[in-house]
């Protein structure tokens, strides 16, 4: 790649950095932060987005940039303090970077509406001070060309220059060099010079750091004075200078001539005699610097592809069936059942395992970014809807597979709309509800048993059931004559087609509604749940695999046919002897667990492997939790092992298949399907709820 | 003798910009991600030109080159400032912590490499 | 042959040739990954009856399409002998069970006619064409609409 190209990637890639230090930034300065350190990354997150933006001559951005950083400066030098209202102007502007940032990767940057209407703000909020420093800035962008005297032609009109240049001590305080001015000199023409000594004290006055040195130089080119006087300007005010035009035949010849190459070289040899006697005198701070550099020492981290990783992912898997494969053969094969062979055979197992949990973890990364961008979403269905809300955060560092959190994104947005539009009330119902008039959306990630749990709960009205409940019935969901539990109820808002917006609002109604978000997340391997309290708010839960490579379940058959169960639906397998099986007519059979009846589900029949069995005596049951916490028995004819196995996608050459949530390739190398056991027990077809009713009354 | 520049610079772009200027021109260049970092990479690499930001975390440009000018052994290494203000007055508080001068950004290579050659002995 | 290879028109295109119950089809070899033995395939619920289940194809889960009950033949029961061609569908895979592979076939584009009227629709929706060779009647098949259309069966 064009390397240009590649710096332009990095810093794309770094702008989404900096967007999100300058919104957790502005996050916590909203929160009341004012530490300075807070406010000086906010500004050099918009600093360093319009210094990249330069580079790559992307005006608009750096334009954008430019009156929100001079407005942070003033937060910065503490000439402005932000009021809430600043803030949130702040925060707007940030979203604004960011699509700002987004369509100049793209190539599309039109200066629109948004962003004027912002930087009008700006210049209000900072005295219109804005347009001044931007004509300034844009000064700054212009290229000034380097002359350089070797590639044009030679010119009758040739300037001679004398150049009378006493540097001071200042100027070598800061390191400057005579030597390297005249180098810069001399390529602008011809330079000849002369030496002034007459200034240098004996020795015993000496000074070390003292500058007796001056020069007259006399340079004949083609360039202009303001060429001439460019190489002086690190050292102006460091030095006497005097740059004189003078004509070639009435130059006065220096008093002692040297050619530069002779001065040069006598520069050169005085140089490190100066500097040595400048080391010598000067005072000895290092031993307070040393720990300081210590302190210095970085978590080193290095960037690798995600391609990188992901073959290395799949090796691994690879590797995990082919070792299951092989201990499953030697283990098979009667002649060796050595002690040894055996061990060996475990400790593969372990250290393979410890591999592939060391490789998983390349991939995890912390939710906050994903939360980060659901906080923007807060904002702007709080700004369409007029409610005052704020997000609270918990639980950011919780590490998840990169894969998960990036096809979280899109679930999640919905349910944070649905939370600020649906959920909370406005100001005056909230005041009269006896609520603060600002309503909270809590994100909460935390690890639990293997899994990431993800709460989004809000403190507004909480499910209206009994408005739900005749959406549900005027839509034909449930008989009108239903007796459906509140978590029943609260369930109803997950069947396919259901959306409780009795007018379809422009913030929630884009054609999705919760049954699709609760599919993306079994899609995922998990599980959503809901809790609601009427006035005091809902949560919803959701559970989450930790990794999409692998899962823990164990291996069941159904007519000769082998299936894995996820682990973590099950509760336990229970006995099912004939006088606990209840017929209900249908096909349809209940199993009495303890005290408790549940659905009995034939998966032979109901994946289609074979037809409804008349014999329920025979087989295993197991007992599985849905994600809606509600319990069914699944009927299988053997389990066979428990054993951790290697998702495979059945979608990547197929495609979806109810019931099934992926394959695995087992010992053998066979394949086997894992079931989706939420789809195969969950509200199946319509007769969901007809399903359950009776059961609500057994129990 | 190849001439040893050090960056010091939180921007990645900003670095690997320098980096693909500077080595084209035919430096070596080494890098830092902060004044504190700088100060580390300063005395295990010896370079003979220091290129740095001002507005950086841990520790600003002006602190990394005070504590470069107060160090006896790095006193006389020039230091020019990265710049994206025009702004006089942070160049001459720049000038005034010790820097050698200024590259103001964006910078094209040549106007780099010019300002680099104005300073390195 | 000279003359032929000179005009630009035509192109000569390689297909791999073989046998499915009393018929012959080819399928180009540019779409052809790999041909095996048949390997038993593990069921997949609620596919239809043309899909043989799934097989480990070096880690892939790769499906296998009966040919024969796909194009609406009686379906057989795979032995040992029986062969799976591995074709690219698109970003997809799958394999194709067929009775034997029989021949590589050069064949020029121009010699490909297009399919007779008289197939039923169910053989035009994967038969490109057919090629008449030394008395044999050889049809193209195209892998597009070998697979099911995902969104069908989605939505059952």
């Amino acid at each position: 790649m064009d390397p240009m190209a590649e710096i332009r990637l990095t810093f794309f890639q770094e702008c989404e950095e900096q967007l999100t230090a300058l919104e957790n930034g502005l996050l916590s300065m909203q929160e009341g932060d004012s530490d300075s350190e807070t406010v000086n990354a906010v500004f050099r997150a918009v600093h360093s987005i319009k210094g990249g933006a330069g580079a790559f001559k992307l005006n608009a951005l750096v334009s954008f940039a430019h009156i929100f950083e001079t407005a942070l400066d003033r937060v910065r030098s503490g000439d402005l303090v932000p009021d809430s209202d600043a803030m949130k102007l702040f925060l707007r502007a940030a979203d604004a970077l960011a699509d700002l940032v987004s369509a100049s990767r793209d190539g599309g940057v039109e200066v629109t509406a948004p962003y004027l209407a912002i930087e009008e703000e700006f210049n209000a909020l900072i005295g219109g001070g804005g347009a001044a420093a931007e004509e300034d800035e844009f000064a700054g962008l212009e290229f000034r060309p380097i002359i350089t005297a070797f590639d044009e032609p030679p010119s009758p009109a040739r300037n001679v220059f004398t150049i009378r240049f006493r540097p001071l001590r200042e100027l070598f305080a800061k390191a400057n060099e005579p030597l390297a001015l005249f180098r810069e000199l001399a390529r602008l023409g011809t330079l000849t010079s002369a030496c002034d000594i007459k200034n240098l004290p004996f020795l015993d006055t000496f000074e070390p750091e003292d500058s007796y040195l001056s020069w007259e130089l006399r340079l004949e080119t083609e360039s202009q004075r303001a060429a001439v006087k460019e190489v002086f300007d690190f050292v102006e005010g460091d030095c006497d200078l005097a740059i004189e035009l003078a004509q070639p035949a009435t130059a006065t010849p220096p008093p002692q001539e040297m050619d530069i190459t002779a001065i040069l070289r006598k520069v050169r040899e005085e140089a490190p005699a100066i500097a040595a006697a400048a080391a010598a005198a000067a005072p000895q701070p290092e031993a307070d610097a040393a720990p300081k550099a210590a302190k210095a020492a970085v978590q080193p981290t290095i960037r690798v592809d995600l391609d990188r990783v992901d073959r290395l992912i799949n090796l691994v898997g690879e590797l995990v069936i082919n070792q299951a494969m092989l201990t499953q053969r030697v283990l098979h094969s009667s002649h060796v059942r050595d002690r040894e062979v055996t061990s060996s055979l475990e400790e593969l197992e372990r250290l393979t395992r410890e591999i592939q949990e060391s490789v998983m973890a390349i991939r995890a990364q912390p939710v906050r970014p994903l939360f980060q961008r659901m906080s923007r979403i807060v904002r702007e269905v709080a700004d369409a809807t007029s409610k005052d809300v704020r997000l609270r955060t918990e639980g950011e560092a919780t590490e998840v597979d990169k894969t998960v959190v990036e096809l979280l994104a899109d679930p999640l947005t919905h349910m944070i709309r649905n939370a600020v539009d649906h959920g909370l009330e406005g100001p005056e119902q909230r005041v009269a509800a006896g609520k603060p008039p600002e309503g909270t959306v809590k994100l909460a990630a935390a690890h639990r048993s293997g899994r990431v749990i993800i709460e989004v709960s809000d403190d507004g009205q909480g499910i209206n059931r009994p408005r739900v409940l005749q959406k549900a019935i005027a839509n034909g969901l449930v008989p009108p004559d239903a007796q459906l539990s509140d978590s029943e109820i609260d369930n109803l808002l997950f069947l396919p087609g259901f959306s409780t917006a009795s007018t379809v609002s422009n913030i929630s109604g884009r054609g999705v509604g919760m049954d699709v978000v609760k599919r993306s997340i079994q899609a995922l391997g998990g599980r959503i749940s809901i809790s609601s309290a009427p006035g005091q708010g809902s949560t919803f839960t959701l559970s989450l695999p930790l990794t999409l490579a692998v899962l823990d379940g164990i291996v069941v058959t159904v007519d000769e046919q082998v299936f894995v169960i996820p682990l973590t639906a099950i509760v336990e397998t229970v006995k099912h002897e004939p006088s606990r099986i209840h017929h209900l007519g249908d096909h349809s059979f209940v199993l009495r667990v303890r005290d408790v009846l549940v659905p009995l589900i034939d998966v032979g029949a109901e994946l289609g492997v074979r037809g409804p069995t008349s014999d329920l005596r025979s087989g295993v049951a197991i007992l599985i939790e849905t994600a809606n916490g509600t319990r069914s028995a699944l009927l299988v004819d053997n389990i066979q092992d428990q054993r951790q196995v290697v998702i495979k996608s059945l979608e990547t050459n197929y495609m979806r298949v109810d019931g099934i949530a992926a394959a695995t390739i087992l010992g053998d190398g066979r394949v086997a399907m894992i079931l989706d056991v939420d789809a195969l027990v969950g509200p199946r077809h319509h007769d969901w709820v007809a399903a359950e009713t009776p059961l609500a009354k057994a129990s | 003798m190849t001439v040893t520049i050090l960056t010091v610079d939180d921007s990645r772009t900003m670095r690997d910009m320098l980096r693909m200027a500077l080595v084209d021109a035919g430096f070596r260049v080494v890098q830092a991600e902060d004044g504190l970092h700088g100060l580390d990479v300063l005395r295990g690499e010896q370079p003979q030109v220091v290129i740095t930001d001002i507005n950086m975390p841990r520790m600003d440009g002006f602190g990394f080159i005070e504590a470069v000018r107060q160090d006896a052994q790095y006193r006389a290494i020039p230091i020019l400032v990265l710049t994206t203000e025009s702004d006089d007055e942070k160049k001459l508080r720049a000038r005034r912590a010790g820097a050698t001068g200024w590259i103001v950004k964006p910078f094209d290579p040549a106007k780099l490499i010019a300002a680099v050659r104005r300073v390195a002995a | 042959m000279i003359e032929k290879s000179l005009n630009p028109q035509s192109r000569e295109a390689e297909f791999v040739a073989f046998r499915s119950g009393s018929l012959e089809f080819c399928i180009n070899i540019m779409s052809v990954r790999e041909i095996r033995g048949w390997t038993p395939a593990t069921a997949i619920p609620r596919a239809p009856s043309y899909i043989r289940g799934v097989i480990n194809l070096r880690g892939v889960v790769l499906p296998i399409v009966d040919l024969g009950v796909r194009l609406g033949l009686p379906g057989t029961e795979p032995t040992a002998r029986h062969v799976i061609i591995v074709a690219q569908v698109g970003e997809r895979a799958a394999g194709l069970l067929v009775d034997s592979v029989s021949d590589i076939l050069s064949v020029e584009d121009t010699s490909i006619q297009p399919t007779p009227d008289v197939a039923s629709q169910l053989a035009r929706m994967f038969v490109r064409g057919v090629i008449a060779m030394d008395g044999r009647m050889i049809s193209v098949i195209t892998m597009d609409n070998v697979l099911p259309a995902g969104m069908d069966l989605e939505a059952a």
